[in-house]
Formats: structure tokens, C-alpha cells, sequence
């Protein structure tokens, strides 16, 4: 009992000296690198955001920039106003809803396409000669080299009515008409998959070219056929480059604007393009703002949180 | 149970004898290369080889990188087809038969275990594709690890292991699907020396508790002699010499095999007489010739090469009783290994030679010094005479 005592009394003194000892020599240079990503995120990131939230408080106003102060100092008295109508609106106007929805769903489907199209493509890099690697590596990253705007606007001429797409279809004797392919959802998914394809392929390749080629020999000695051993060891040792790989093409296609504005009909529907209506058509700022606050909060945050979870375990 | 009706069932699996069914030649072969040869692109890695190994053999392929071993280990498992020729599983062709539908299972140089599955999953795998009942491949999992003296370690992940450990998770992880055949390649290559000689002894007993047939490769003379029933020495894609490890060893049939098994000294020589009951051959680096109690049967006057051991040769400051089989020479480097000393003796040719000699009292080793004039000699039966 008190040799009991006294272990856990010298070890917890043992622990306080232990605690104490790093905090006497902080190495100053070392905190400030590690520091660095995080004023950054702040600087750029959280600050930016806190102003858009503040915007979303306020109320439209005939002014510059154009909408109302929250707080306000007047005659000694300090009126702060914060205006929740913004939110509520978002809530009982159906059409919000339904862009957001509607971005989920273009966005979704796209991820998908650019995973179903960019693993064997991954696959097949991570899996070839170096030196072929390398030139194939260069041309999924030679895209990066153009605006992202030429590139969108390329393909407008590729799908438009007497595009290249249509001249070859008729040529062909596929079809007889001109199909109509720009402003419509297929545009979309075309410019969207296209345009975010590498972002895909980049983590895919990570992941697989780390792969142990000997594992799928050791799946297939173990009585797996290819395409058994490709979904219990090849997708499972991917996952981490699936993840990622998925997270950095739905996140920026659920908020894209310029690939629905110019590819999409009039009736795509995307968060982006009502945010940017909202904020240069109708000069709504606070409302704009809103609807920015919304789509963080509501579709960003929880795929940023599952992704930390994930990696803990 | 079924241990009590499997003839190898013995008290001491260590000193059961071994089934030698390679010295019975009407025996059946277990696995048949009939004239296999696999070349890749323009080289050539097996060149026509035909080799029988027998069950319950613990046969080793033993040869330096590039000698088509690893080639010949990964046919029998179906990751390479033969270009030309025929292997035999069981009297069953294996042409065609794809990996997954073999009854071989591979123990892998990398081990290579699934990283994101426990080591239970990892052993589990190949039960589950044989969609077995739960219950038995629980049982069946938990027997493994217990064999292998894993059993509290099954909820790990693979790089949680030490290299012994995974090595261990490896063999069981190929024997839970009781192969017909099993083949390890390198299989004690990653461990330290001590674990490797305990690991040695380990799968000599598993392999004869079980009965299965294996094939190891492996570039180790010693983890081959340790090993085998029967080792299968490789150069250049071709089996140049196939036996037990003392007939190896003892018996070398080429100047390839005596210099890669172990350390051995080459003469050149000349035969000046060949009688069935004996042989005389005339060295070039020194006068009296070299006796055996054999004949070798071949040509009057033929350049052949004598083979003898370094631990066979004698040596002594007094010239020896006999006059052949016998040369002198002056101790150039000594090299005190404990329970051996190895002596590098300059002959008055210029050729080296090297003698050890167990250190049998305390102070043998310090019996000879350098820049000694000394005799070497042998017995009549402790030289082999190649001819290639």
C-alpha cells in the first residue's frame, strides 16, 4: 500500500519535471515557422470570413459600399442591429433551397465522373515506366498553363451548335441536326470534370503509386481474382488518395461560378451564380453574404470535420 | 488427432528421418519441371530445366541474384508462365491455371502483408475467399497464431509487428489454406542473425508437423544447408547441381559449386594415372602428387581441377609420414575466429591456400605464427578431382 503510494507520488513528481522541462526552452524560430500556415489561414482566411458574416447581419442600404453599419454610435447611445432577415429569407424562399440542392447534386455527380474517369488514369501512371511517368505526369499538369477562363471558353466553341462536336457528329452521319450541348447540365459536368480532372488524378496517384505491387500477387495466391483483389486491397490502400481526391473537387465545384455562367442553360442552378446575382445584379451585399455564410456552414465545415475525424483514426 | 495417423508424428520432429523419396527412383514426383525454359524479352532467365521434387521434401533453390530462382518459384506459384516446357503439380498441368485456383501458397521476400488489415485479417483473407463458415475461420485463424506464438498480438496492424513477428505473420497467413505445396522466397533474408537461426529451427519443425512440401529460395548457403532436405544449386539459369547438403558440400560436381558452397581450395592439375582403385594427379604449384582411394575415369593426360576443403587440409611445422598429398608453404595471415583459426599459407608457387583448424585446447591457435614454414597435407578421400 504505501510502497504503492509512494511509486505514484514519485511519479507524479517525475511527470511535473518532465512537463516542465520543454517549456524552459522555447525554441522561438521553430514556433514562428510553425505558425506561419496558421496567421496565414487567420490573415486571409477567418478574418475575410468574419467580414462576410458581419455583411450578412446588416441590411441593404442606397449607400457605399451598400449596406447598413451594425454598429452605430449615436447621441451617446450604441445601437448595435443585427438584421437575421437575410437567414430567415434563405429559409422560406424555396429557391435557395433548391440551388444549394442543386450544386450538391452537379457537384456530386461530378466528383463522381472525374473518380470514375481519373483512377485508371492515375492507376496507369502510377503503374508505368519512369520516364513515361513522367511525360504523363507533365500533361495532367500542362492544362494548368492556360487560364482556367480560356479554357472554359474553349469549350463553348467545342459544344456550341456549329462546334467541333456537332461539325464531326453530322460529318459522321450520327445525327442529322446539330445537338444542342451548350447551356445545358451536360455542359456543366463536361467543363466541371474537365476542369478539376487533375485535382483528382494528383492524390490518386499518390496514393497508388506508394502501392506495393506484391500485395495484389499475395491477394491473388490467397484465391482473390484481379478484379476481387482490386476492391479488398487496391481501393482500400487508395482511400486516403479517394478522399482527398473528392474533397478537392466538391468543394470548389459546389461554389463554382464560371463554369455553370458560361457552359450552363439558364435553368442550371448553382449557389455560385445566385451568390453572384445576389451580389452584382440586385446589389445585394448582405444577402450574398448570406447565402456565402450558409454554403460554409452548411456544406464545407462538416466535410473539413469528417475529414479530421477520419485521419485521427 | 489426426496427428497420431500422420507418419510424421514423432516426439522430436527434429530427428525424425527425413521421407527421402528422391533415392527411390520409381518414386512420383510432387512437383515436375519437364524442359522448362522462360525467357523475358532477349534473356533467357530458365534455360530448359527439368527438376523433380518430391512431398514432404524441403527442397531449396539455392544461386546468386539473376539465376533464375526467384523465376522458377514464381512459375510454380502462376505470377510467371514457362516460355517453353511443362510443370507438374500432382500429376496436374499447371498451364493455364491461374494463381488463385493453385494449391500453392506463397510466403512473399516483402512478406507482403495487407497493411490497413489486422494481423487476424491478414491470415483470415485467403479462408474468406474459400467462403468457409465464420466459425471455422475463426478456429481455424486462432490455430495459426497459436502456432506461429502470435496469439496476443491478433488485433495489430501489420507495422506494429517487429520484423520477426511479421515474418511469422507471413508464414501463417500462407499456411491457413493447407497448400498442397508451399514456396518462401528468402524467407529469413530480413532478419538479424540470431532471429534467423531461431526461425530456422522453427519452420523445420512446422514443415514437419504438417507434411507440406516446401520450396525455398534463397541466396544463403547457410540458411540452405540448415534448411533442406535437398538443395538445387542455380547458375545462370541453369540447376547445375542437385543433392543433399552433405553430397553438396562433400561432393561438388563443378568448380561453381565447390567455390559457392563454402570456401574451398582450387588446383590445377594434370591426371598422370588413372586406375579404377586409385588416381595420381600432378599439380601445378607443387611436387608431390595428389593421391585418392578413387578413380575418376577420364582421359590419360587430362587438366582437371582439385577440389579441397580448408578444414580438411592438416597443418603442422614437421614435414608429415606421407609423401603424397602433401605441400609446405609460409603462414602469410592468421585470423583467430574462436572456435576455429583460419591460415592463409603462401606456397613457393605463389599460390594461396587456406586451412582452418578447430581450436581444440586453449592455446592451439597460438601453436603457429607468421612467416612459419609449415606442411600441409590430407587424407586420401578428402579431395574431390573436377573436371568442369
Amino acid at each position: 500500500m504505501s510502497q504503492a503510494n509512494g511509486y505514484t507520488a514519485a511519479h507524479s513528481r517525475l511527470q511535473r519535471v518532465l512537463h516542465k522541462l520543454p517549456l524552459k526552452r522555447i525554441n522561438w524560430g521553430r514556433q514562428l515557422v510553425i505558425s506561419m500556415p496558421f496567421v496565414w489561414l487567420a490573415v486571409f482566411f477567418f478574418v475575410p470570413f468574419l467580414v462576410v458574416f458581419k455583411i450578412s447581419l446588416s441590411e441593404t442600404a442606397i449607400a457605399i459600399p451598400p449596406y447598413t453599419a451594425l454598429i452605430e454610435l449615436e447621441d451617446a447611445l450604441l445601437n448595435i442591429k443585427l438584421n437575421l432577415g437575410n437567414y430567415l429569407f434563405l429559409w422560406e424562399d424555396s429557391f435557395y433551397l433548391e440551388a444549394y440542392l442543386s450544386s450538391i447534386r452537379i457537384a456530386g455527380v461530378s466528383t463522381l465522373l472525374a473518380l470514375i474517369i481519373g483512377f485508371p488514369m492515375a492507376y496507369l501512371i502510377a503503374r508505368s515506366e519512369s520516364r513515361t511517368r513522367t511525360i504523363l505526369l507533365a500533361l495532367v499538369i500542362l492544362p494548368f498553363w492556360t487560364s482556367f477562363l480560356l479554357r472554359v471558353y474553349a469549350w463553348v466553341g467545342l459544344l456550341k451548335k456549329n462546334g467541333l462536336v456537332n461539325d464531326i457528329l453530322i460529318n459522321l452521319g450520327i445525327v442529322s441536326e446539330p445537338i444542342q450541348m451548350l447551356q445545358t447540365d451536360f455542359a456543366v459536368y463536361i467543363g466541371i470534370v474537365y476542369t478539376y480532372l487533375p485535382f483528382m488524378i494528383l492524390p490518386l496517384y499518390t496514393a497508388l503509386e506508394k502501392m506495393d505491387m506484391s500485395l495484389l500477387e499475395a491477394a491473388e495466391d490467397l484465391g482473390c481474382r484481379p478484379f476481387q483483389s482490386f476492391f479488398l486491397v487496391t481501393i482500400p490502400l487508395a482511400m486516403p488518395g479517394i478522399l482527398a481526391g473528392c474533397t478537392l473537387v466538391f468543394i470548389p465545384a459546389v461554389g463554382e461560378y464560371v463554369i455553370p455562367a458560361l457552359l450552363g442553360g439558364s435553368d442550371t442552378l448553382m449557389i455560385g451564380r445566385v451568390l453572384w446575382d445576389e451580389f452584382s445584379l440586385n446589389r445585394d451585399w448582405p444577402m450574398a453574404s448570406a447565402v456565402a455564410t450558409v454554403m460554409l456552414v452548411v456544406l464545407v465545415l462538416p466535410i473539413m470535420l469528417l475529414r479530421n475525424r477520419k485521419e485521427a483514426e | 488427432m489426426t496427428s497420431a495417423k500422420s507418419p510424421v508424428s514423432n516426439k522430436n520432429p527434429l530427428t525424425a528421418p527425413a521421407p527421402d523419396l528422391w533415392r527411390d527412383p520409381d518414386a512420383r514426383p510432387f512437383v515436375f519441371f519437364d524442359g522448362v525454359t522462360k525467357t523475358f524479352d532477349d534473356f533467357t532467365a530458365v534455360d530448359n530445366i527439368s527438376l523433380k521434387i518430391y512431398k514432404r521434401e524441403l527442397f531449396c533453390l539455392l544461386g546468386g541474384s539473376g539465376s533464375g530462382k526467384s523465376t522458377l518459384l514464381r512459375m510454380l506459384a502462376g505470377f510467371e508462365q514457362p516460355t517453353q516446357g511443362r510443370i507438374l503439380i500432382d500429376d496436374v498441368d499447371m498451364a493455364g491455371i491461374q494463381p488463385w485456383n493453385r494449391p500453392v501458397n506463397m510466403m512473399f521476400q516483402s512478406y507482403a502483408l495487407f497493411p490497413h488489415l489486422t494481423v487476424e485479417k491478414n491470415i483470415a483473407f485467403g479462408l474468406k475467399r474459400q467462403r468457409l463458415a465464420d466459425v471455422d475461420i475463426k478456429r481455424r485463424v486462432a490455430d495459426m497464431l497459436d502456432m506461429v506464438q502470435l496469439g496476443h498480438l491478433g488485433k495489430r496492424k501489420p507495422h506494429q509487428l517487429s520484423g520477426g513477428q511479421r515474418q511469422r505473420v507471413a508464414l501463417a497467413r500462407s499456411l491457413v489454406k493447407r497448400p498442397k505445396l508451399l514456396l518462401l522466397d528468402e524467407p529469413l533474408g530480413a532478419l538479424d542473425k540470431k532471429l534467423r537461426e531461431e526461425t530456422q529451427f522453427e519452420l523445420i519443425n512446422i514443415q514437419e508437423e504438417l507434411g507440406v512440401t516446401f520450396v525455398v529460395v534463397t541466396h544463403d548457403q547457410e540458411e540452405a544447408m540448415t534448411l533442406a532436405t535437398r538443395i538445387g544449386v542455380m547458375n545462370q539459369g541453369n540447376i547445375v547441381q542437385v543433392g543433399e547438403p552433405h553430397d553438396i558440400y562433400e561432393y561438388p560436381n563443378s568448380r561453381f559449386v565447390a567455390r559457392f558452397i563454402g570456401s574451398v581450395n582450387l588446383l590445377d592439375g594434370r591426371v598422370t594415372e588413372d586406375e579404377p582403385d586409385r588416381v595420381r594427379i600432378r599439380c601445378n604449384d607443387f611436387e608431390p602428387p595428389v593421391y585418392l582411394n578413387h578413380g575418376i575415369s577420364c582421359a590419360p593426360n587430362q587438366e582437371v581441377c582439385v577440389a579441397i576443403r580448408p578444414e580438411k587440409m592438416l597443418i603442422s611445422h614437421e614435414p608429415p609420414a606421407q609423401t603424397d598429398n602433401t605441400c609446405s608453404g609460409v603462414i602469410e595471415d592468421i585470423a583467430y575466429m574462436g572456435s576455429l583459426s583460419v591460415f592463409r599459407v603462401r606456397l613457393d608457387s605463389g599460390k594461396e591456400l587456406r586451412v582452418t583448424q578447430p581450436n581444440i585446447s586453449r592455446d592451439s591457435g597460438a601453436r603457429f605464427t607468421w612467416n612459419e614454414r609449415v606442411h600441409l597435407y590430407w587424407d586420401v578421400d578428402s579431395a574431390v578431382v573436377l573436371t568442369s
